[in-house]
């Protein structure tokens, strides 16, 4: 009998196709959770090696040259001070920024220039920023190695993320509700102050604090910017030196004795924390007032 | 009569007060979008900053070592106090090192992941990986060196008794391992944006999915995975704390991998952290090597936007 169809034939070629498929579904989920298992590694070998130094002492005292007295009063205390400038100078900034491209820009070269300079930008290495750092505001300027100047590098390196994120939640605000509130008789900037701000504060919010998050974590601009790693006083104000969590990190990394890689560890569970909470708050921000139109 | 004057005049005030009130309003739309440009040509400065600072730093650098030697010795020895020798290709070669250890790790990891999330994970499970995956990208790179130096490199010594504790394995991998999700995230968002009847037409002529995956999804994604892993690469070459913290300090030409190494960006963080006063030779050398680094990170981003513009499919 001949058929068009060999049944046998068909499933004796398919069984191997089946099997390669099934194969490789497995190899690329091993993949995918190879990612995970290390987060899980990486997670787990820093709790163990940390949890054992991590005290009240630890939040209260300052750094030490012995390992049981090192405590990250300092870098704890730097962080939110570097926080209080790069807050305020990022969101004026990089709202101002994806305002300014998403409402008035015209489409010329000029703006379609500035949009191409911000995504080159957020591709420049962080260390580069340091050398625009130290050369702008720690010598030009001669702001020394303060709070200041390190809150204005760090505000320049994250300024491309959080713009992006304002012009995507700007973007997102429908033409409707703008028509609506100009046929109210509302000007430009009043529809923008009532209108598309609040609609778009959820996205700008979400962004702002993914951006701060990497502001916190961020080393290698403050190494260079020449943020001291060993510190044993409170800034009194921005133009005061002083260190923060990352910086006392790498310090306690980088020194040989074994005792301190448990106080690192110890340091690097308050600043994992730390990071985690802040995106954890931006993911129920964006789940919970993102209002899709 | 006099009440009829009094609102006579108050409907004067009124237009009078409007008009005003409006002169004002339009002050402030007139000066609200300079005031907004002026923001986001903060942005265009920083650019010109890094550029001129760059710039002029490296030059006062070249005035004092000849940029053939720069480009052409083979010896970074800046702290020798009698022979100093500037020659950048060391520095190049441990950067280079870094970046396709890293590639080897990333590529193949990155890109399973994102095939496994575009085109076999139920929207679920992709729902909860994906956010996984991004605290992944979201550990900061001291964090990843503390692993490194503490976990990776002792794993590889009981692996391969002959390495060194600074070298450029344990670091390559790790920084590998922080560029796995940019490669999965952007490759998958490529494979995503490929419409679903090109999918479902693979399908329909009997393709399973690894075959709809490897033979139509890919190639119609390749310029967006391309794109991505370049993307990655130029994160690799950039990427400090993790090579500072376990690759060690010692610029060597040789392509062994077991040995120390030192990449352009650690040899910056290691003038940084030591005491080589401002205006000495020494200072303006982390200039030069940061143009360097610069002008390398720059190109391969303008070529990752080149490729995904120049070669995209489009349905």
């Amino acid at each position: 009998m001949d058929r068009l169809i060999n049944k046998e034939n068909v499933s004796r070629r398919m069984t191997g196709r089946i099997l390669l498929n099934l194969i490789f579904k497995v190899l690329f989920l091993l993949a995918t959770m190879f990612g995970l298992f290390v987060l899980g590694v990486l997670l787990y070998r820093i709790f163990t090696q940390g949890i054992g130094s991590l005290s009240m002492d630890f939040f209260t005292n300052f750094a030490s040259r012995k390992p049981e007295e090192a405590g990250i009063k300092a870098a704890l205390t730097g962080t939110i001070w570097l926080m209080g400038v790069v807050t305020p100078v990022t969101l004026i900034l990089g709202v101002g920024t994806s305002l300014y491209l998403e409402e008035y820009a015209p489409k010329n070269k000029m703006t379609t220039f500035i949009q191409i300079n911000i995504s080159n930008l957020a591709g420049v290495p962080s260390i580069v920023f340091g050398l625009l750092g130290l050369t702008i505001f720690v010598r030009a300027f001669a702001m020394g190695q303060s709070v200041l100047a390190a809150g204005l590098t760090m505000s320049l390196l994250i300024l491309p993320v959080i713009i992006v994120a304002g012009q995507e939640a700007i973007r997102g605000v429908p033409k409707d509700l703008r028509a609506a509130s100009y046929a109210m008789g509302a000007t430009k900037w009043q529809t923008i102050v009532r209108v598309v701000l609040p609609a778009a504060i959820p996205g700008i919010i979400t962004g702002a604090i993914l951006a701060l998050s990497r502001a916190i974590g961020e080393t290698a601009p403050l190494v260079v910017v020449g943020i001291p790693m060993f510190i044993a006083f409170l800034p009194k104000t921005i133009f005061d030196t002083f260190t923060v969590l990352p910086m006392q990190i790498y310090n306690w990394t980088s020194r040989p004795q074994e005792e301190f890689q448990a106080v690192a560890a110890a340091g690097i569970i308050v600043l994992m924390v730390l990071l985690i909470s802040m995106n954890s708050v931006a993911v129920l921000i964006r789940n919970k007032f993102q209002k899709r139109y | 009569m006099a009440v009829n004057h009094g609102s006579e005049q108050s409907i004067q005030k009124m237009i009078f007060e409007k008009k005003q009130q409006k002169n004002k309003r339009w002050n402030v739309e007139k000066i609200i979008p300079f005031l907004l440009l002026i923001t986001a040509a903060i942005s265009v400065l920083t650019t010109v900053g890094i550029v001129l600072t760059l710039v002029f730093e490296t030059f006062t650098f070249f005035e004092r070592v000849s940029i053939i030697e720069f480009f052409t010795a083979d010896k970074w020895y800046p702290f020798s106090a009698t022979a100093a020798s500037y020659g950048i290709m060391p520095l190049i070669v441990g950067t280079l090192k870094i970046a396709f250890i890293a590639a080897l790790v990333a590529v193949p990891i990155g890109l399973a992941s994102a095939i496994y999330l575009s085109e076999y994970a139920s929207e679920k499970a992709r729902r909860i990986i994906k956010p996984l995956l991004e605290i992944l990208a979201g550990v900061p790179t001291i964090v990843y060196g503390f692993f490194a130096l503490t976990f990776v490199t002792p794993l590889l010594r009981d692996l391969f008794p002959g390495l060194e504790i600074f070298n450029a394995l344990s670091p390559g991998i790790v920084v590998g391992i922080m560029i796995i999700p940019m490669i999965a995230s952007l490759s998958e968002d490529a494979m995503s944006s490929v419409p679903r009847s090109i999918r479902e037409g693979a399908y329909a002529m009997g393709a399973t999915k690894f075959e709809t995956a490897i033979k139509v999804i890919l190639p119609a994604a390749l310029s967006g995975i391309i794109a991505s892993v370049v993307l990655a690469l130029s994160r690799a070459i950039g990427e400090t704390m993790i090579v500072s913290v376990a690759g060690g300090s010692t610029p060597s030409m040789n392509m062994d991998v077991t040995s120390s190494i030192q990449t352009m960006t650690s040899y910056i963080v290691q003038v940084s952290t030591g005491d080589a006063g401002f205006g000495t030779t020494i200072y303006y050398s982390i200039y030069a090597v940061g143009m360097t680094l610069f002008v390398f990170t720059l190109l391969m981003n303008i070529l990752a936007q080149f490729i995904s513009r120049k070669f995209r499919e489009e349905y």
